[in-house]
């Protein structure tokens, strides 16, 4: 039973017979609710309220907070802060490309290549998991120091100026972020690469394609609902991200997860920072809308 | 093929499955729906406010900090105490040897500790949601600047208790002239200081050739990507001002919006808008000039960084206090006013300055420190116990006058480091 | 490691599994591909490396912080791994949470796949389109909307509040995983248990938990490591509480003591050793579940093609 050719179709071995589905079944209700209820409590609940107090007016001296319906703060803090979304969208975009060129060959390997070592590479991947992420990014906050490791010896041999820097630059944050970030890409490019049926790639092959072409006309088509599952697992959090720009970042690059952090943790300001969360969280469910749409529930179903 | 990845390619699989229709859409639209309703319930609630206002009544420590309130306190000989990072003497081990002694003399055990990154975040994650609810705050004794808005909110909320100004002996009689009844607390009824420090200019001397006498260094293009400024409206605002030959204390908003434009030129030398994380940056050489405040750099010596050096610009130095003071939730007001004024004692207070290196609220612990603890070099610190020249140099912060005064201020000087 | 040892096992296997090229002699470029791998699989082990390296470093400072001067190698950081107040704490504050969240996500995540797999009911796309953007929604949303939630509520945030969002944001990673492994098996064993005469809870017991067993392993794990690595929902629904993310993230503001680098590897090395277990385990089961299907000389190709023609079908 290794290997179905759609092995996620899904099995519905109870599936009761037509006429009686209409009947109450509490039996779904009873095992789903601990799950659904907690979600809907601690998740649905806390988005609208968050959704209510973006509309709310807040009294800065006395932090009295009333309902106005102030739809207003939204366009204030769209235009506000359109720099800070603007360069969050970009550098997410960036590191999730980097990301994708850089694991794209990587996954291809372990897929095809990896034969019986494929779980050691995949072990392997899944190993700077076990460092807190923290840690990892203050490692290359010390690994890219002006005078680290890296620039120290470059600069004393004076192939780089003085005050050359990697640090505080758009740079280190965009590196951080594909770097924190490049096992989200490369597994589940892995994952749609792997299931490939090598009988399509065979046949391929037996009616003369020769290598180039079997990739360019039939890996990688059957890869692309992996790549775009990739994209979005990496620039989902890459987006709301905020560690990298604060412990790698410099001037002018601080990211929406800045503004929100210091919006709701520094000044306050919960009108500001629930405007803006809303707007993060509805642009990326835009993307998944549009993700859903372009490739339909199907073929990622029967692809990825 | 035959081998079972260690991630369970099914959870990838299952991550990386989409599985809307349209039909679920529009169902969900309609769950979208149902929950606005729930919000509206929510909206309905809205937040209610604070009492603030010169009427003592009706505020949470109205009652507290009578003779009579402080006659009813016994010890619990236990006290919680939070602090800023590295804030207190560290002695072998990691000990703090000032609260062993602490404990030893007077039974209290002390749970010491340094959550306080920064007076906003403290307020906003570890005062206000606790405080307005009139839950503990967790803490008997805390620590507010009085160049940040916190401390002014915890005093006009009446948030804070009442020192007991019978128990304080050593305070009447030691403290400095610098801390007592300073223009945020007249009288020091709520607060006593635990340490004050300068902000000022630190610089690199391997990079940067002194003597430095004026701020416009942090304006200098030659230091381009090299220069550390604090990302802090309070701090940032100042310098700016300061930079413009203005008093920030007596700073009007149209000298605010110069300050900012001041600031905005600088923007693309500096290398970034630092937090406490301002004195990594130093010893990395990654800054070579910066903000400062006056201990770190000091400590940053004793740790091996002698090419750091303080500046005192002809501009002026910021001078702030960093004040304890017992939220009104405090559990233990007895042992913390036991606790605070037992920090006021010259001996006790020598040990801790001579690890912290602030500016000493204490004049009599220079002596110890230079005999006692064979430190000359902190004892004859101006920056530690300040001389005639340092007090004329000194600056004091704008208070504001109340949160739309404040908003201006951090909407006129956020933007630059957001 | 020298990359000329996955090479040979890649080219070993891309005679198994591509287009043959018969007769051609491997050229230089066949090792382009697994250098390059290997490059990569390094260049994510850099910083690990770094702060293994650096938990030996030796400091005389009055203040130990990480630095890169190398001073020298020492243990000493592992013998006072814990020296420093509050990091202790910070990092079993951690592990408790972390293990909480995995008991209570994996129990309530698997009932909750269970009822997603085994039954068709009203409201199931509302529950799945919750749990999709529920792993879409930016950390930042989740941290920032429960502490408004919990503000107005004017709940007290500590431990409990942790375990609550902790607990929220794993479920939905575990029942994706329990689910996807549940569709892979054929649940009619499961009928075919009770029609042998099985009560719904014995055949849970001795029928779906096994099957399901591996897949609430893997959500557990995963919840697991989603906790104890958690810094940023964390860091709005602490209240003062500090997880040992949180405790890290504050401290390297000013300088990183030793000892973080030596608990960030006794994780590091705790994770590996139970990863290359459960590795070496699974080898080891997968070679005797082979050796009995040759033993009962069932070739395993044709239940294969079977099913495939089926679920064509079925399409």
């Amino acid at each position: 039973m290794e290997r179905h050719v759609h092995p996620d179709l899904p099995v519905e071995p109870d599936e009761p017979p037509r006429r009686a589905r209409r009947r109450f079944q509490p039996a779904p209700y009873l095992l789903g609710a601990p799950a659904i209820l907690w979600l809907a409590i601690l998740f649905i609940v806390p988005l609208f309220t968050m959704l209510s107090l973006s509309l709310q007016t807040c009294d800065p001296n006395t932090y009295a907070c009333t309902m106005t319906w102030n739809f207003g703060e939204f366009g204030n803090v769209i235009s506000r802060y359109s720099d800070q979304l603007i360069r969050s969208i970009v550098y997410a975009g960036a590191a999730t490309v980097i990301d994708l060129v850089i694991a794209f060959p990587l996954a291809y390997w372990i897929a095809f290549y990896g034969g019986r070592r494929k779980n050691f590479y995949l072990l392997m991947l899944l190993v700077p998991f076990f460092v807190s992420f923290v840690i990892r990014t203050t490692a290359w906050q010390f690994l890219l120091a002006d005078q680290g490791p890296i620039l120290g010896p470059l600069k004393s041999l004076h192939l780089l100026p003085q005050n050359y820097h990697v640090l505080a630059t758009w740079i280190a944050v965009v590196a951080g972020m594909a770097y924190n970030y490049l096992p989200f890409t490369a597994l589940p490019l892995y994952v749609a690469l792997e299931r490939i049926d090598r009988r399509v790639i065979e046949a391929a092959g037996d009616l003369y394609s020769n290598r180039t072409s079997v990739f360019m006309r039939v890996i990688f088509p059957l890869a692309i609902p992996g790549i775009f599952a990739a994209f979005l697992l990496t620039f989902v959090p890459a987006a709301g991200d905020f560690v990298n720009a604060s412990i790698l970042g410099g001037t002018n690059n601080t990211m929406i997860g800045n503004v929100i952090q210091q919006a709701f943790l520094v000044q306050n300001d919960y009108p500001a920072a629930s405007a803006l969360s809303a707007i993060l969280m509805a642009a990326m469910l835009i993307g998944i809308f549009a993700y859903s749409k372009i490739l339909g529930a199907r073929t990622i179903e029967e692809y990825v | 093929m035959t081998d079972e990845p260690v991630i369970d390619p099914s959870l990838l699989r299952g991550l990386t499955q989409s599985r809307f229709t349209r039909r679920d859409l529009f169902r969900y639209a309609g769950a979208a729906g149902g929950a606005l309703g729930i919000s509206a319930i929510l909206a309905a609630c809205g937040t209610k406010g604070i009492a603030t206002g010169s009427a003592a009544s009706g505020k949470p420590n109205a009652n507290m900090g009578t003779a009579a309130w402080w006659a009813q306190q016994s010890e619990h000989k236990v006290l919680d105490f939070d602090n800023w990072p590295y804030y207190m003497d560290i002695g072998p081990n990691n000990s703090h040897p000032s609260l062993d002694e602490f404990t030893k003399k007077t039974g209290i055990k002390v749970n010491y500790t340094e959550n306080i990154q920064d007076n906003p975040s403290y307020w906003t994650q570890h005062i206000l949601p606790q405080l307005r609810a009139g839950q503990s705050q967790g803490h008997d004794i805390i620590v507010l600047t009085n160049n940040d808005y916190p401390l002014g909110y915890m005093l006009n909320f009446g948030w804070a208790i009442p020192l007991d100004h019978s128990a304080m002996p050593n305070f009447d009689k030691y403290a400095s002239k610098l801390v007592t009844n300073p223009s945020w607390d007249p009288g020091n009824t709520y607060t006593m200081a635990w340490q004050s420090g300068y902000t000022l200019i630190a610089y690199n001397t391997k990079y940067v050739k002194g003597p430095i006498n004026s701020v416009d260094v942090l304006w200098d293009p030659q230091y381009k990507g090299k220069i550390g400024m604090f990302g802090n409206a309070s701090e940032l605002g100042c310098v700016g001002l300061l930079a413009l030959g203005k008093d920030p204390a007596t700073s009007t908003p149209d000298d605010w919006t110069a300050a900012a434009a001041k600031l905005q030129e600088q923007k693309p030398l500096v290398r970034s808008y630092y937090d406490q994380d301002y004195i990594k940056a130093l010893k990395a050489e990654d800054t070579w000039i910066s903000m400062a405040w006056s201990g770190d750099i000091f400590q940053a010596g004793l740790q091996g960084y002698d090419t750091l050096q303080v500046a005192i610009p002809q501009e002026g130095v910021m001078f702030w206090t960093d004040n304890m003071l017992m939220p009104y939730t405090a559990s233990n007001p007895k042992d913390a006013m036991v606790y605070m004024d037992y920090v006021y004692d010259p001996k006790v207070q020598a040990v801790i300055e001579d690890y912290n290196n602030y500016v000493c609220p204490v004049p009599s612990s220079k002596g110890i420190i230079a005999t006692d603890l064979h430190d000359p070099a902190v004892a004859n610190s101006p920056l530690v116990f300040p001389n005639s020249q340092m007090i004329a140099a000194s600056k004091n912060y704008y208070q504001w006058k109340d949160a739309q005064d404040l908003k201006t201020w951090n909407d006129t000087f956020i933007p630059i480091f957001q | 490691m020298s990359a000329a040892v996955p090479a040979e096992g890649g080219v070993r296997d891309l005679s198994v599994e591509m287009p043959p090229a018969r007769g051609r002699r491997r050229r230089w470029t066949s090792y382009i591909l697994p250098v390059y791998s290997w490059l990569v699989l390094i260049y994510l082990l850099i910083p690990i490396a770094f702060m293994v390296i650096y938990s030996f470093n030796q400091s005389h400072s009055r203040l130990p912080q990480v630095n890169y001067k190398w001073e020298g190698f020492t243990t000493k950081w592992y013998q006072q791994w814990n020296g420093i107040p509050g990091l202790g704490d910070a990092f079993f504050l951690s592990i408790k949470l972390a293990l909480a969240t995995t008991i209570v996500a994996a129990i309530v995540g698997t009932l909750l796949a269970l009822a997603l797999v085994k039954y068709r009911f009203r409201g199931k796309g509302g529950v799945e389109q919750t749990m999709f953007t529920n792993i879409a929604a930016p950390e930042i949303v989740l941290g920032a909307s429960l502490l408004g939630f919990f503000i107005t509520l004017n709940v007290d945030r500590g431990f409990v509040t942790l375990l609550l969002a902790h607990v929220m944001f794993s479920i939905a990673y575990v029942t994706i995983t329990v689910r996807a492994r549940l569709s892979g098996y054929d649940l009619n064993v499961e009928w075919a248990a009770q029609d042998l005469g099985a009560t719904p809870w014995v055949t849970f017991w001795k029928v779906t938990l096994p099957l399901i067993y591996p897949g609430i392993m893997a959500g557990a794990l995963l919840a697991f490591a989603l906790s104890i690595d958690d810094f940023v929902t964390s860091s709005f629904v602490a209240g003062n509480s500090t997880t040992f993310p949180l405790w890290v993230y504050a401290a390297v503001r000013v300088g990183i003591p030793p000892q973080v680098f030596v608990l960030g590897t006794v994780i590091f090395t705790a994770g590996v050793i139970v990863a290359a277990m459960n590795l070496v385990s699974q080898g080891r089961r997968k070679r005797q579940e082979e050796a009995a299907r040759k033993k009962a000389n069932e070739p395993d190709e044709s239940v294969v093609d079977v099913e495939a023609e089926f679920n064509v079908g079925v399409r």
